[in-house]
């Protein structure tokens, strides 16, 4: 059983591709059904978005497997070929399927690197998944765990803090002067897109009284319907400056529309409240001198730009923090894969019994006294035999089960009967149930586990970065 | 015992001033979250340190100069402790422990000794609590203003560091200003009240006229005409900051003034 994706992305596919395999949420359940309908697919999660659509499958044998969902992405739509489809598509497996679904969750894949949707969409998919039992033991624990990274990446680093776009630093901007802008008032010169746009951010940050002025009255009056306004008559907007927190300011005229003097009066009407004025058109219409007002704050397209800029680039800082965060995490994961292997499974059933069965004699032979050696033989062949004979049925269904769609769910039922596991995925699950466990650092685990025979300790990929972690 | 407890306590401080200075210059807010610990911890054993001279004395321990300070500091700690409860404003720790630090320093540097009041000057604690109170409220505001204007000059010359990202809101620093000095002028106010009283019990007027009265009435009188100022014509934002740091370096003035003076004792 191995974890496969296949899928295409904003990063390898045009927007002509990814419409068209574009499942809409409400035909999910459907789409996730005629999946498993195809051989070999034991598990399956559809994540679908604009910037993407993948396929998360657990299956038999991953060429098989690769192939098996290529066909089945094929078919989605009529006009595809896979001939057209397949120089888009990524396949990864094992410890690379799932760092990448780790990295998608936690918005490390997005267009936007921090954004927030992402998650809300892969929650949504694992419904459907869950709802229409498409999801296993497997999928269930990977995706949990990816919803689990991608929390603690969004909390732990400052990826998803800052402002990406030029009119939520304005917000941002904002914030840095007022405490609290639910009672500020903005006043909005012109009707630019840009001022539109930002005038929407404020108000859904708090601020709750806008004031509109455009050149053109009707405007006016249908952003204030908009924003829940009042229009102000455009050659009357300098005296109402005053009674204006944030002053946003984006026409196409070609002249300063507002003055230094203009602020500088306003500055004084408001005794010296700070006023915060954005101009965002190009040519500018608020004249720069402002600046060198005391208590007024102002700022032009570029310095949005720039401050948008920093902020990118102190998401790409956070991004490397993540990247370490999600390595981490899968090495933890892939340690939880490899025990759900059958042999070490066996290995560890066996070795459990016995362990129990030395201790139990041992107790019971010290209380005896002095025994004949046939006398002993005979009680140890008891024991024995009852051990083995409890074994048996488990072990010949664990055996006959380990290549069944079910297989997983077996070894995770034996592990949890039998409470294998500290002796299996070297220590991660280390006596707690796995969900409990696996929220733990790895790092920290790896040390307080107990020593684990080398036979029983996976070798994965996973293990050598948990290693390297510790 | 109480002196161990207050050697703990410089040293916590300390500690703390140098964890929260180095804090502003990492992005992370891992740094403060131990600063603010390590600062916790030494205002728990100042408190210690304070109720254990304050059983052994027998009334509350503000009659030296030195117990005056000492209690500056632990009110000043109170106080950013109450406003980091209140806004989880880390920053502020990086202002107000230096402060905190260094009047607990100079504190330490004067005699300890209890001086032995003569019956009549019993009540002076009341004045110096007062007053001391009042001067807490005008470090704070001291703070504040320095805050303000550095968040002032950063966006003005829109430089976006990280002591941008770390600072509140201009209106925020502005207002904790205003408050800082509300709360302080009517206690210093009454600290003078207080102080007269006790003059004139001590020696038989009212004022004097000495270096100590002369500050702390001047000090009385800015701060009434800052207060006034913003009320009526804007004294705020900037202008205020400027003006609260002067007010307050009056204040160390009239603080040195009257350890000078007093050489360890107040009457």
């Amino acid at each position: 059983m191995d974890l496969i994706v296949v899928g295409l992305s904003h990063k390898t596919a045009p927007v002509e591709i990814r419409e068209r395999l574009a499942v809409p949420e409400s035909r999910l359940g459907e789409a996730l059904c005629r999946l498993r309908a195809y051989s070999g697919i034991q598990e399956g999660l559809l994540l679908s978005t604009c910037n993407r659509v993948e396929v998360y499958a657990v299956v038999e044998r991953v060429e098989e497997g690769y192939a098996r969902v290529q066909d089945y992405l094929a078919d989605t739509h009529l006009s595809l070929s896979s001939e057209q489809l397949t120089p888009h598509l990524y396949c990864y497996t094992g410890d690379r399927a799932i760092g990448h679904l780790f990295r998608v969750a936690s918005s490390l894949d997005s267009m936007i690197v921090g954004e927030s949707q992402i998650l809300g969409q892969l929650k949504e998919a694992f419904a459907v998944a869950l709802t229409h039992k498409a999801s296993g033991v497997i999928l269930n624990k990977v995706v949990k765990k990816a919803i689990s990274v991608a929390k603690r990446v969004r909390t732990e680093t400052k990826i998803a803090e800052a402002a990406v776009s030029v009119s939520y630093a304005a917000v941002e901007l904002a914030k840095k002067i007022f405490s609290n802008l639910s009672e500020q008032c903005v006043l909005l010169v012109g009707a630019g897109e840009m001022a539109k746009l930002a005038g929407q951010h404020l108000v859904n940050s708090g601020v709750r009284h806008v004031r509109i002025t455009t050149r053109d009255p009707h405007s006016a009056l249908a952003l204030a319907d908009r924003f829940n306004g009042v229009s102000v008559p455009f050659d009357e907007f300098r005296r109402e400056m005053a009674a204006s927190d944030i002053v946003l300011c984006s026409t196409g005229a070609s002249q300063y529309l507002i003055r230094a003097e203009d602020v500088q009066r306003a500055v004084r009407q408001r005794m010296n409240r700070p006023i915060f004025l954005i101009d965002l058109s190009v040519p500018r219409n608020i004249d720069p001198a402002v600046k060198d007002i005391d208590n007024a704050f102002l700022f032009n397209i570029d310095d949005l730009e720039m401050r948008v800029e920093q902020n990118r680039e102190e998401r790409r800082r956070e991004a490397v923090h993540a990247e370490r965060m999600v390595e981490e995490e899968v090495g933890v994961i892939v340690q939880w894969l490899k025990s759900l292997e059958i042999t070490p499974t066996i290995v560890a059933l066996r070795k459990r019994a016995e362990e129990i069965k030395q201790i139990e004699l041992e107790k019971v032979l010290g209380r005896l006294g002095h025994l004949s050696a046939h006398e002993r033989g005979m009680i140890e062949s008891l024991a024995s035999a009852i051990v083995n004979k409890m074994l048996h049925g488990s072990l010949v269904t664990l055996k006959a089960e380990s290549d069944s769609a079910s297989g997983a769910m077996f070894v995770e039922a034996a592990r949890r009967f039998f409470n294998l596991e500290d002796r299996l995925g070297a220590g991660e699950c280390h006596g707690l149930t796995p969900e409990r466990a696996c929220e733990d650092d790895p790092a920290a685990d790896a040390l307080s586990a107990p020593p684990v025979p080398a036979a029983s300790r996976p070798a994965s990929p996973g293990d050598r970065k948990g290693a390297a972690d510790g | 015992m109480s002196v161990m407890f207050m050697m703990a306590t410089m040293v916590l401080y300390l500690t703390g001033t140098a964890l929260f200075l180095g804090s502003l210059l990492r992005r992370s807010e891992a740094w403060s979250q131990v600063s603010l610990g390590v600062t916790a911890v030494g205002f728990v054993s100042h408190t210690i340190a304070l109720a254990m001279r304050m059983m052994v004395a027998g009334h509350v321990p503000l009659t030296s100069f030195y117990e005056a300070l000492s209690f500056f500091s632990w009110s000043l700690v109170v106080v950013f402790l109450w406003v980091e409860f209140r806004h989880r404003l880390h920053v502020l720790g990086a202002f107000i422990l230096p402060i905190a630090s260094l009047s607990l320093l100079s504190a330490a540097a004067l005699p300890q000794e209890n001086p032995a009041l003569a019956p009549m000057l019993q009540t002076v604690w009341v004045h110096v609590t007062l007053s001391m109170l009042g001067a807490v409220g005008f470090a704070v505001a001291f703070v504040a203003g320095i805050m303000y204007l550095i968040q002032d000059g950063l966006l003005k010359s829109k430089r976006f560091n990280i002591l941008y990202a770390k600072l509140p809101s201009l209106d925020f620093l502005d207002h904790l200003n205003q408050q800082s000095i509300v709360m302080g002028f009517p206690l210093l106010t009454l600290g003078i009240i207080t102080g007269a009283i006790s003059a004139q019990i001590a020696g038989g007027s009212y004022l004097s006229w000495n270096p100590e009265q002369a500050g702390a009435l001047v000090t009385w009188m800015f701060y009434f005409i800052v207060l006034l100022g913003r009320i009526t014509v804007g004294w705020r934002a900037k202008k205020a900051a400027y003006l609260t740091i002067i007010g307050f370096a009056g204040v160390v003035l009239t603080l040195i003034g009257v350890a000078l003076k007093g050489h360890g004792s107040i009457a």
